[in-house]
């Protein structure tokens, strides 16, 4: 069990509104994602959904039972924190049982629980240490453990995985979404990286300045994004936005092409110059400087040879174009 | 950033201080104010009638209190910049490499820790008595007249033994700030071709702004109560020429128990200390900032 | 990275560092040797730095003459009372500022030193007469609950700045994992701010240990601390410099090897936090 229901949902600190109305239904046993950029108000809608503030209107309903003036303890939540926010003075084992403790559980069970968690998070060698002889990653499943002792309805993280170095963030973020598939609880996840958005998933919500801009699956964002902020959040590297002439074309006022929906070809109808080119190996990406439209980032295969300087022809795949008016809405196609 | 629950939760927690404090701070004031206009001699109980101002008119009349005033300013003001110099010149001699390092930091941390009656006794009687004092048995070993510091000199030896208190305290704050300098940023300034004495000026010294700043506001709060080393030592004299705005309410009040006069005189104390207080909030608002 | 300094520099920095250092000390080391010299020794006109007959008498002498364990006794109960009621208060004040600052939290913080600043003087003849009438006068009571008063703002301020450094996220989260207040504060905060707590506690038993004013006025023969027992060898003239020495010594020396030991602290706790 773990639906989370949003209506109106308003938050301002001293007459700033940071929460502008949100309306927004989260599935039992769904991963949701808000995604955004810094300041967006994706930490503090997840805050307010664990009663670490106030709203100040609107209801949360967490199971179909009005959550809103419940403290953060008895709404059955579990949360796991940007620091990972865990006791720098107790064990690793005391650190995972102290909810239970909280609850005033018996020791033998406490005890179970917490063996239990550790041998699924792989910490049962480290039960006895201080969190200050872990590494990041260890520290990261520490408060994971402390929050599925609990049995939570939901779990929710706060930008968990922003304090490890590149390749642990890749692990961490398989074992998460490995944790969801054997546990099958509600997850809502906070980051900033659009990437973590796409790979772990159910449900994106993209936010932006205190509004939900585009609710939907990896996918549907990526190929049909309702308007431009979602169409440059979305994706990496960055769509690119064409305005002006060129757009006119397509009577749209602004034309919007994916670096991979754009082709090399001889017989192209966009002549360039290549600028910078980023050789990834799998991938070369071009910047290439194009007459009467501007930059373009393309991508294009790993052997691609073009040096700075080069001439460059290009073609856009049809039907991959997407159309935006003036006031940066999608126009369907 | 918090939810209405804790904030209620936090203003319970935070009550019991601020109710105390208010209580202790509002009822002996305002019982010394309502003291300061009657009459009201401890040795004469029940002969005490409202005489308005009177008191304030004895108190500023009195032949003591120009002198008071200025001996509590020299105080302040002579210990503050003892100590001050004193401190940043011995901070940055202890922020050198040397040997033993740990026992100098114990031996300047002392006299900080020594109760302020002791440091006055020892003074007076061990170091400066004319007579048996080990100053003066150092005057004529080099076949000098000893000197009478208490007779001669009755404030400055008070402001030395009050330096020799608070001179660890500065230091101690100092080197903790020095050793927070940014070795980079002093490096840098190197590679840029400045002297040793331009980094000092332009870096040192501004970095140290902030532990001077705290070390003025710790130290004034201190320095203007300095009660026990004047009573121990000259117990204002002669004369008046140690006598501090804190020693001579002391006496009016406790030596000569006319209460009402000592009171309308602490009333000018508390005057006093809250113009030099309102200055050093200013200073310290703005230097305690971030 | 350090860098390399001359052997000869160091050495002369190192001379210069010792010869100021024990000229401060200076009045101190005096005192502790005087207090072991005959009254004879004590006021010779050539006084002898080390080659004197070292005696104990002084401290005999001091023990009959007057009850130094009784003063002892009574610094002991009246720095430590006033400093944990103090610490009882302050708590839960410093926790509200640190972790549910408002706008006021500054104004209110900068309200309690300012408290600070009143002069003692100013309130001295109400502060007596109400232990007067109330029968607080020389007693220890009276006095913990005066010097808890004196001593509330800084240690509010201290433990302030201390609890400043923990981050808020660890209370939310013994919040999430349902904790109440008390065992937020029980088990997640106190420990946790452990060496703050004790840098505070430090600092305030060096200073009510150290107190002169209150102590002096508001107390008479029972429950004089060392203050008030020292400050009764104020009178004695010459003859009494090795008992007056003895005396100081055993006042100072509880205090002296205290903040030795714990130095790191002291400084931490003397700065308010406010330098690092």
């Amino acid at each position: 069990m773990g639906e989370i229901v949003l209506s109106q949902v308003k938050k301002s600190f001293g007459g700033i509104s940071i929460i502008q109305g949100i309306d927004l239904t989260i599935e039992d046993g769904e991963f949701v994602v808000f995604v955004g950029p810094s300041g967006c108000g994706k930490s503090t809608l997840l805050r307010l959904i664990a009663g670490l503030e106030d709203t100040s209107s609107g209801t949360i309903a967490i199971d179909g039972r009005d959550a809103t003036r419940l403290p953060p303890a008895r709404r059955g939540l579990a949360m796991v924190f940007q620091s990972y926010a865990l006791y720098p003075h107790m064990t690793v084992g005391k650190n995972i049982a102290f909810p239970l403790r909280m609850a005033g559980m018996p020791k033998e069970e406490q005890e179970r629980k917490v063996e239990a968690a550790a041998k699924v998070l792989n910490l049962t060698p480290y039960l006895d240490r201080r969190p200050s002889q872990l590494s990041g990653g260890q520290r990261q499943r520490v408060a994971i453990g402390r929050a599925i002792v609990r049995e939570p309805s939901a779990f929710l993280f706060d930008e968990p995985l922003s304090n490890l170095d590149a390749a642990l963030r890749v692990s961490m973020r398989q074992e998460i979404s490995e944790l969801h598939q054997s546990l099958k609880t509600t997850m809502v996840y906070v980051t900033h990286d659009q990437v973590e958005a796409m790979t772990m998933a159910d449900k994106i919500v993209v936010l932006n300045a205190g509004r939900i801009e585009q609710v939907g699956s990896p996918l549907e964002l990526y190929k049909t994004p309702a308007n431009l902020f979602v169409a440059g959040f979305i994706g990496s590297p960055k769509m690119n936005f064409i305005e002006g002439a060129e757009a006119a074309k397509h009577a749209a006022h602004t034309l919007g092409v994916r670096p991979e929906h754009v082709d090399i070809a001889a017989d192209g109808p966009w002549k360039g110059v290549v600028g910078i080119s980023e050789h990834l190996g799998s991938d070369t990406f071009l910047k290439v400087q194009v007459e009467g439209i501007g930059p373009l980032t393309v991508r294009a295969g790993g052997e691609v040879r073009l040096r700075h300087g080069d001439p460059v022809s290009l073609a856009p795949q049809t039907g991959k174009l997407h159309r935006f008016d003036a006031a940066g809405k999608t126009i369907a196609a | 950033m918090a939810t209405q629950a804790s904030r209620t939760a936090s203003r319970l927690m935070l009550s019991p201080a601020v109710v105390l404090l208010f209580l202790w701070m509002i009822v002996p004031l305002g019982m010394t104010v309502y003291f300061s206009f009657l009459r009201f001699n401890l040795l004469m109980p029940g002969t005490e009638e409202f005489t308005g101002f009177e008191n304030y008119l004895y108190f500023f009349t009195d032949p003591a209190f120009w002198p008071a005033l200025v001996n509590t300013l020299t105080l302040v003001l002579g210990v503050l910049v003892i100590t001050v110099l004193g401190g940043v010149g011995l901070a940055v001699l202890l922020d050198q490499p040397m040997w033993g390092q740990g026992i100098v930091r114990i031996l300047v941390i002392a006299p900080f820790l020594v109760m302020p009656s002791v440091s006055a006794l020892v003074w007076k009687n061990m170091l400066m008595n004319p007579v048996n004092g080990l100053f003066a048995a150092a005057a004529r070993g080099l076949g000098l007249e000893p000197f009478d510091f208490f007779a001669e000199a009755p404030l400055a030896s008070i402001i030395t033994i009050v330096a020799w208190q608070w001179l660890p305290f500065a230091t101690l704050i100092l080197l903790t700030a020095l050793q927070s300098l940014d070795r980079e940023q002093m490096e840098a300034a190197e590679m840029d071709g400045a002297g040793p004495f331009w980094r000092f000026l332009h870096l040192t010294v501004p970095h140290l702004m902030r532990a001077i700043t705290v070390v003025v506001l710790i130290q004034t709060i201190f320095l203007l109560s300095v009660f026990a080393e004047i009573l121990v030592t000259t117990n204002g004299g002669p004369g008046t020429a140690s006598t501090t705005l804190t020693f001579l309410v002391y006496m009016q009040s406790m030596l000569q128990f006319d209460v009402g006069l000592g009171s309308a005189g602490g009333i000018v104390a508390v005057i006093l200390a809250n113009i030099v207080a309102i200055f050093l909030m200013r200073m310290i608002g703005k230097n305690l900032e971030t | 990275m350090a860098r390399e300094v001359s052997t000869g520099r160091k050495a002369v920095v190192t001379a210069i560092a010792w010869g100021i250092g024990l000229l401060i000390f200076f009045p101190i080391l005096w005192t502790v040797l005087t207090s072991f010299k005959t009254e004879g020794e004590a006021i010779n006109p050539h006084p002898s730095f080390l080659f004197f007959d070292w005696t104990l008498e002084n401290y005999h002498t001091v023990n009959e003459r007057s009850d130094y364990l009784g003063h002892f006794w009574n610094s002991v109960v009246i720095a430590l009372g006033s400093t944990l009621l103090g610490l009882l208060i302050a708590i839960p004040a410093a926790w509200s500022m640190a972790f549910v600052p408002g706008k006021r939290t500054k104004d209110l913080l900068m309200w309690m030193l300012s408290t600070k600043m009143m002069p003692a003087v100013g309130v001295l003849v109400p502060i007596y007469l109400l232990a007067r009438d109330t029968g607080l006068l020389d007693s220890k009571t009276g006095l913990v609950i005066v010097l808890t008063l004196v001593n509330l703002p800084i240690i509010v301020w201290m433990l302030y700045t201390y609890f400043k450094e923990i981050p808020g996220e660890i209370l939310e989260a013994a919040r999430m994992d349902g904790a109440s207040l008390g065992a937020e504060i029980l088990y997640v905060l106190t420990p946790m701010a452990v060496p703050g707590i004790a840098s505070t506690l430090l600092l305030n038993v060096i200073l009510a240990w150290n107190e002169s004013f209150w102590t002096l006025n508001l107390t008479a023969a029972n429950s004089a601390p060392l203050t008030a027992f020292i400050a009764s060898y104020s009178s004695p003239e010459g003859l009494f410099y090795a008992k007056l020495s003895a005396a100081s010594t055993m006042a100072i020396a509880p205090i002296l090897i205290l903040g030795w030991f714990s130095q790191k602290q002291l400084v931490r706790g003397l700065t308010f936090g406010a330098v690092k």
